[in-house]
């Protein structure tokens, strides 16, 4: 079998060495090294044998190695020779000629590498690229491996129903990683499979018998069945719980206490023990962890030299895998009822596969933010960038002085900014040739310097630069339609000075904006008396700060009054023209303090009813009160609409926010309608979200009409507590959506492995005569070794070196005990 | 035109305070900041103290600035590189290639505009100070040779003392912050016997006509040796290179006072089997004869102590009688000694306490890695004789350096007499990864400085915002809150420049086969210049901590670190290889989740969850949401990182499906395990 030793160097770019060379070989294509590569199809294997060109000899391996070509493609792993030019450097391709290397790839990941002596014939060639699984057909079969084995290594056994099935794959790919540390066996035949005592024999099986730890030859291997479904993935973790220790002692808090299992998201048992007892504690904390072999941990806990309290009482403590959720204390009597425990409260967390993916997991390498992945995506994309002016370090004053401008500042390598350069360069579009505002951007990544004198720190910032005023900084929705608002709203200065009773109602009917309140469906007047003079200016502060967001007008000539007496306000008062509803309301102006004047008209933008969009959501979510939402397919129905307008009439909505979801104009409703409902009922759907106190949904009942009685009783039934909730929003926080990297742990391993790493000593004569040749061009990848082991994923927060870690230790073992 | 301006101005006071004041001897004029030395590291504090508004003056023993170009380098080329391209236009970024300028607002004021050639020529060094002062208006009081410094114990000073320093007319200057520019004068002599036969650098020709035919020997094998050598290989008999040490390369340790490869033809012909060449001895063991031709002959010194004589080289046994094979059996006509230059110590007081460093560092005085004498406070040593706290690491012996540390001693002074804190910029947290890419690929001080000036985040409660420190020396930090001003209560991020732990070095090998790194998660073995990431939940204050770290570490033990994969263009703005693994790096640290999101998912979470991610809390929730247009909406459905929940294709008018039907929520969006998007296999071979 091939050395366990040398899995330790998978993933070390060693130069690739060849002698031999065949001219004339038929079914093994020959390909130049940038070709092979590009043939490599994710998730597939190939077996790659470098050569250099000038190499002189013919020889056997190469004969050898094209009978191959046909067993291995039956396992789906392709062949191929691969001459090295000199043109091509490749990292597989050395200098010298006295090494030769196979590399199996998977994908493009290189899983293991052959000196070529290994290898010496066709049987040597697919054995050793299969990892010896040996393939069964009777009992006897199994028995023989089994004896032979014992002492020796572990065996893991399954039964598939046919080759070349899912769960055929996924034990073979298992075979890929696993194949020099344990023995995997294989079989098809289901009376094997029944005399081995398993039940339910149409599905696949996998044992994992314990062989190693057999000195009598005469004893049985212990087996543990895997009883999740055969997935490559499940099958990882299970040999995973395997390898770890059957039973750990331990004296801290079990609190603290992390094992493979919980980052398995499997639970820790602890038998609680006391000196006296430590003896019967142990035996039966052993029979326990068989029992629960792959289900859970098992721990033998001191109490005697325990720091932290326990209830005296408790014999067992049990840990979930969840982080955060404290420990139970326990007194159970019986181990059944251990095990029962265990399993009736094993969280399995339902880790999904990818078709394509199944060895890779939740990649740290795939991108998982939507912004940087989609700007990505589009980067190819050619934006007619020429419609917005790119301003440089000596161009940038000139053109803001010259021109009302806008500017976008951004940064070619940051996506939000280049996500939102796309909706800018609409703008452009939707205005080219109407504006009289210059739109303009500049790079930071380049003009960092003017950048910052404009005192941009952050990315995207917009800003307004007019002749005469200070530059304004945009603060409204990255987007085109708000970003096109706020620019057609400024091409008139804020507050519009009106000069007549006539202009006024002009003004307030919309006729004398006509095409800007398009953009802005309220205008606001304030009403002074000449004499007001702090509050003007108060009123003209605010308008100023809203512009570009709302169109603001003042009217203070002497007759005034005609207009406060018209409308019913006191002055000084603020009209409000709804133009939609062609409604104008009058607000009196109490405080005159800008800020007050800002909010008395955000506060007044509101509607009674709000059609509820992505865009204007976070005006209502401010409020701070439960969303009343009637989701609805299409435009709402204008009875529900009435009732629900009488209810707030009638204050019975007061402590909410009523309002209504259009799924056609909204279509991610639907995602949260699906939040919320299971099945989901017929629509309209009237839901209160309690989102900013307890996050309780509560839906109104689908058999009942939406009508003012109805919705009555229903709030009042909310009130009392009668109604029950259909779902809680969960209050998870945000973490981190993925581990990162854990370089510290890696320089620790490389640090402490590079004083303690010594060649095993009982090592084949090949692999000696290969290590003496390597190691002087050897020395750099010393310090790499320990951690690209495994270039499989790393499944947990910081596991990746614990892997490494161990797959060295058992290497370390193996390149004693099982070299034949 | 720029020296008459200088003189009228400071000329005249100058000697009607002598006149005035010298009878009196009571009240000398007093100023809170002098500056010895109008050198690059001179002039380049007086313009910060001059930008801040401070009051200073400048004492320069020359006429005009930088007195030490208008000599040397004897050969006149400066091996500072004047890189006038990069294809960049990001100002900042370009200092990093650009080893000449000192830093201004003034564009105009860079190097480049004041020679094309790649190694430039002194003399356009000496003209570019003297703009330099000129246009900046600078306050620097020429021809005032000081001549003697020493303390005046004062309650009321700043630092407890004033300085006092004396001039050649002994006219007195009374400082109380003393900064000390005067680079290192003094040419280092080693005694051994025959010593005195040795020209020097600073006066042997550099003529080459004078070396014709000549078998030349030099001592000492720096940049000044070989540059020496270059001028005269082609008329020399043969020349050869005496040394304590090994030849020790720049490109191969990554240090600039190492032996450049503009200078080292000498090598080349050596190793190319001409007849120079490079000989390892100390100095200090050996002795020069010259015998009755006077020629000089080289010997043990013990040769010389048995024949208990130093008579010529004639009457003695020379190694050559025993060994007749012994390298330098051959006399030399000429003996040139290039062993680099000292700080003069001279003119400072004991009671200033300003000694020299250890066996390592004799040439330079003794500071703190704040710049600050170890003896009295308030004396600071700026230029390249502060080099003692990089030396043979970073490049604060130098222009392209020291630019740097000037600048952050100026920051800690004007916090510590004028209150200033250290300037940062506070931003959201949402902004942290952009900060951070922002800087590690135009800041030239990190880059420039590295292993010395680093970066400093300081995070505010709740890891909601930060404050962004730039160039910080990082061996202070155990002191950064008084030194800065700021807090770091709640945990901070250091962002270095670092070469790998074992790439450079004289004996190593820089250009073995694998020595760049590509994958990520190889990161932390990169080798060229890269970016790295400490996180400390705390401030490390412990003595223990900043004293005792581990060995080869710039910085204490982290709680986290984050190596970004070197990068062959030095461009680390790659979306994969660089800003992913450093957001989950941030996030893993912060232990929250960092990923910008579109307003649409916002409104999502919004209304199907009780918590919100930062970005959508600092922007959607504030009406700044990002809105996605129809094509990144069209890549976000392809990505899967957003299911199309319109029944049909994109918001059809017409949806005749049920909601229903479709499968369960689970947006890969949502926190916990994420769903695999397509095309993932993003390894590389």
């Amino acid at each position: 079998m091939f050395s366990g030793f040398n899995v330790f160097r998978v993933g070390i770019s060693f130069v690739i060495m060849c002698i031999f060379y065949m001219p004339t070989v038929n079914s093994l294509p020959e390909l130049s090294p940038q070709k092979y590569f590009s043939t490599l199809q994710p998730g597939k294997a190939s077996l790659a044998y470098f050569c250099q060109a000038d190499s002189p000899r013919t020889s056997v391996f190469l004969e050898e190695l094209n009978e191959a070509v046909r067993p291995l493609q039956d396992y789906g792993i392709s062949v191929a020779k691969v001459n090295c030019v000199k043109e091509e450097i490749s990292r597989y391709c050395g200098k010298e000629k006295d090494l030769m290397k196979a590399y199996l790839f998977k994908g493009n990941i290189l899983l293991r590498e052959f000196p070529t002596d290994t290898l010496f014939d066709v049987n040597a060639i697919v054995a050793h690229v299969l990892f010896e699984v040996k393939y069964i057909t009777n009992l006897e079969d199994l028995q023989n491996i089994e004896n032979a084995l014992k002492g020796k290594a572990n065996i893991i056994f399954s039964y598939v129903r046919a080759i070349g099935i899912p769960e055929h794959r996924a034990v073979m790919e298992a075979a890929f990683v696993y194949g020099t540390t344990y023995q995997f066996v294989l079989t098809t035949e289901i009376a094997l499979l029944e005399s081995i005592g398993s039940e339910d024999v149409e599905y696949a099986h996998l044992y994992f018998f314990h062989c190693k730890l057999v000195l009598d030859l005469t004893q049985q291997c212990r087996r543990t069945l895997m009883e999740q479904p055969l997935t490559t993935l499940n099958i990882h973790l299970f040999i995973k719980t395997m390898k770890a220790p059957l039973l750990t002692e331990v004296a801290e808090d079990p609190q603290q206490v992390s094992t493979v299992h919980l980052q398995l998201g499997l639970p820790l048992v602890f038998i609680v023990s006391q000196q006296a007892t430590y003896e019967a504690d142990r035996r039966t904390a052993e029979w326990v962890a068989w029992r629960l072999l792959g289900k859970a941990g098992v721990l033998l806990l001191l109490r005697d030299s325990l720091e932290v309290n326990i209830p005296q009482d408790a014999n067992v403590v049990f840990k979930r895998a969840e982080e955060g959720v404290p420990v139970e204390f326990l007194v159970l009597h019986d181990v059944d009822l251990i095990i029962s425990h265990v399993e009736n409260n094993m969280h399995i967390e339902e880790i999904q596969e990818d078709e394509d993916n199944d060895m890779e997991g939740p990649d740290i390498d795939v991108q998982d933010d939507e912004v940087a992945e989609t700007v990505f995506r589009d980067r190819k994309r050619k934006l007619p960038l020429e419609l917005t002016v790119e301003l440089t370090e000596e161009t940038f004053n000139a053109t803001v002085m010259a021109s009302d401008s806008i500017v976008l500042f951004y940064a070619g390598w940051q996506a939000v900014s280049m996500a939102f350069l796309q909706s800018y360069i609409d703008v452009a579009v939707k205005l080219k040739g109407t504006s009289t505002m210059l739109l303009t951007r500049i790079n930071c990544a380049d003009w960092s310097d003017v950048c910052t004198k404009q005192n941009v720190t952050e990315f995207p910032i917009i800003k307004m630069y007019k002749k005469g005023e200070n530059p304004v900084s945009y603060a409204g929705m990255l987007g085109t339609e708000d970003l096109l608002k706020f620019i057609q709203l400024n091409r008139i200065s804020y507050p519009v000075n009106i000069t007549s009773i006539q202009e006024a109602e002009e003004y307030l009917s919309g006729e004398l904006y006509k095409d800007l309140i398009l953009y802005s469906s309220v205008s606001v007047l304030g009403l002074f008396s000449p004499t007001m003079k702090t509050a003007k200016e108060d009123f003209s502060e605010a308008g100023n700060y809203l512009k570009g967001y709302v169109i603001t007008g003042i009217y203070s000539e002497e007759d005034v009054l005609l207009l406060s007496t018209k409308y019913a306000a006191s002055l000084p008062a603020l009209l409000l023209a709804r133009h939609t509803e062609g409604k104008i309301e009058s607000i009196p102006l109490a405080s005159t303090h800008a800020q007050d004047i800002v909010q008395i008209i955000t506060d007044a933008l509101l509607e009674m009813f709000p059609e509820i969009t992505v865009e204007n959501l976070p005006s209502y979510f401010r409020l701070q009160k439960p969303l009343l939402i009637l989701f609805s397919d299409g435009t709402v129905n204008p009875q529900y609409k009435k009732a629900i307008l009488t209810l707030v009439k009638q204050k019975y909505l007061d402590s909410f926010t009523p309002c209504w979801l259009n799924l056609k104009n909204t279509p991610v409703g639907r995602g949260i309608l699906r939040a919320y409902f299971d099945p989901l009922p017929p629509l309209p759907l009237l839901v209160l979200v309690n989102l900013h106190s307890g996050g309780q949904v509560f839906a109104f009942p689908s058999d009942q009409a939406i009508i003012e009685e109805n919705l009555v009783l229903w709030l009042k039934k909310l009130e009392a507590g009668l109604e029950n909730h259909i779902t809680i929003l969960p209050a998870q926080e945000w973490k981190p959506p993925l581990p990162a990297y854990d370089f510290l742990s890696m320089i620790d391993a490389a640090t402490s492995q590079r004083g303690t790493r010594k060649v095993p000593k009982c090592m084949k004569e090949t692999d000696v005569q290969e290590n003496d040749k390597e190691q002087h061009e050897d020395k750099s990848a010393v310090r790499k070794e320990p951690i690209e082991t495994l270039r499989i994923k790393h499944w947990n927060r910081s596991n990746w070196f614990k892997e490494a870690e161990k797959s060295f230790r058992r290497d370390k073992e193996l390149g004693c005990s099982k070299v034949n | 035109m720029g020296l008459s301006a200088a003189a009228p101005l400071w000329g005249p006071p100058g000697l009607l305070l002598a006149i005035a004041l010298h009878p009196a001897l009571s009240v000398p004029p007093r100023r809170d900041y002098c500056v010895l030395g109008a050198g690059p590291a001179g002039l380049q504090m007086a313009y910060f103290l001059q930008r801040a508004g401070r009051d200073y003056a400048v004492f320069e023993r020359a006429p005009r600035p930088g007195s030490f170009f208008t000599r040397y380098p004897r050969h006149r080329k400066l091996i500072s590189i004047n890189k006038r391209y990069t294809g960049k236009a990001n100002a900042e970024f370009n200092l990093r290639h650009d080893w000449n300028s000192l830093l201004s607002h003034d564009p105009r004021l860079l190097f480049r505009h004041y020679s094309r050639a790649y190694f430039p020529d002194a003399r356009d060094m000496v003209r570019y100070l003297g703009d330099f002062a000129d246009t900046l208006g600078l306050r620097v009081q020429y021809n005032t040779t000081i001549a003697h410094v020493t303390l005046d114990k004062d309650r009321q000073a700043w630092n407890g003392h004033y300085f006092i320093l004396t001039d050649q007319k002994g006219q007195v200057h009374q400082c109380s912050v003393l900064f000390v520019a005067t680079g290192l004068s003094v040419p280092n002599q080693v005694d051994f016997p025959g010593s005195e036969y040795a020209e020097g650098y600073e006066s042997v020709s550099v003529d080459p006509e004078d070396f014709v035919g000549q078998n030349v020997l030099i001592l000492g094998r720096g940049n000044s040796a070989f540059e020496t050598a270059e001028n005269i290989l082609g008329v020399t008999n043969f020349i050869h290179m005496l040394s304590r040490s090994r030849v020790r390369l720049s490109w191969a340790t990554h240090y600039v006072g190492d032996l450049r490869a503009i200078n080292n033809g000498l090598l080349d012909t050596y190793q190319l089997k001409s007849l120079d060449g490079l000989l390892e001895s100390d100095l200090t063991d050996l002795a020069i004869l010259k015998d009755s031709k006077g020629k000089f002959h080289v010997t043990p010194k013990f040769f010389l102590e048995e024949a208990n004589t130093n008579q010529s080289a004639d009457s003695i046994t020379l190694p050559q009688d025993d060994n007749d094979n012994f390298a330098m059996r051959v006399p030399y006509d000429r003996v040139i000694r290039c062993l680099g230059w000292n700080f003069d110590f001279s003119i400072f007081n004991k009671s200033l306490r300003l000694n020299s460093g250890n066996a390592f560092g004799k040439k330079y005085p003794l500071i703190r890695a704040s710049y600050e004498s170890k003896g009295s406070r308030g004396l600071f040593i700026l230029g390249t004789a502060s080099h003692s706290v990089d030396y043979r690491k970073s490049a604060g012996g130098f222009i392209h350096g020291f630019r740097y540390t000037v600048r952050a001693v100026h920051r800690l002074l004007e916090h510590r007499h004028h209150s200033v804190t250290w300037p940062a910029t506070e931003l959201p947290i949402t902004q942290l990864t952009s900060s951070i890419v922002r800087r590690v690929n135009e800041a030239s001080g990190l880059y420039q400085m590295f292993g010395v000036l680093a970066d400093v985040i300081l995070l505010k409660e709740n890891s909601t915002a930060f404050e962004y420190l730039e160039e910080f020396p990082i061996q202070m930090l155990a002191q950064l809150e008084t030194l800065t001003g700021r807090k770091a209560k709640h945990g901070l991020f250091v962002i270095n420049m670092e070469y790998g732990r074992n790439f450079s070095g004289p004996d190593k090998d820089v250009f073995f086969d694998d020595r760049s790194v590509g994958h990520t998660e190889d990161a932390w073995q990169s080798n060229f210049l890269h970016p790295v990431i400490y996180y400390y939940r705390y401030l490390p204050t412990g003595e223990q901590e900043v004293r005792f770290r581990p060995a080869h570490w710039p910085l204490p033990r982290p709680t986290a670190i984050h190596h970004i994969v070197e990068d062959f263009l030095t461009d680390w703005t790659a979306p994969i290889g660089h800003i992913l693994p450093l957001r989950r790096f941030l996030e893993n640290c912060l232990d929250t989740d960092l990923r910008s999101f579109y307003a649409e998912s916002c409104f999502l979470f919004a209304l199907t969850r009780q918590k919100l991610p930062p970005f959508c809390q600092q922007g959607y929730l504030r009406m700044q949401g990002l809105v996605s247009t129809e094509s990144l909406w069209q890549h976000r459905v392809e990505s899967r990182l957003l299911r199309d929940y319109a029944p049909t294709g994109r918001r059809l008018e017409d949806s005749s499906q049920q909601l229903g039907d479709q499968e369960p929520l689970g947006s890969p969006l949502a926190p916990g395990p994420l769903a695999q998007s397509v095309d993932s296999n993003k390894e590389e071979l």
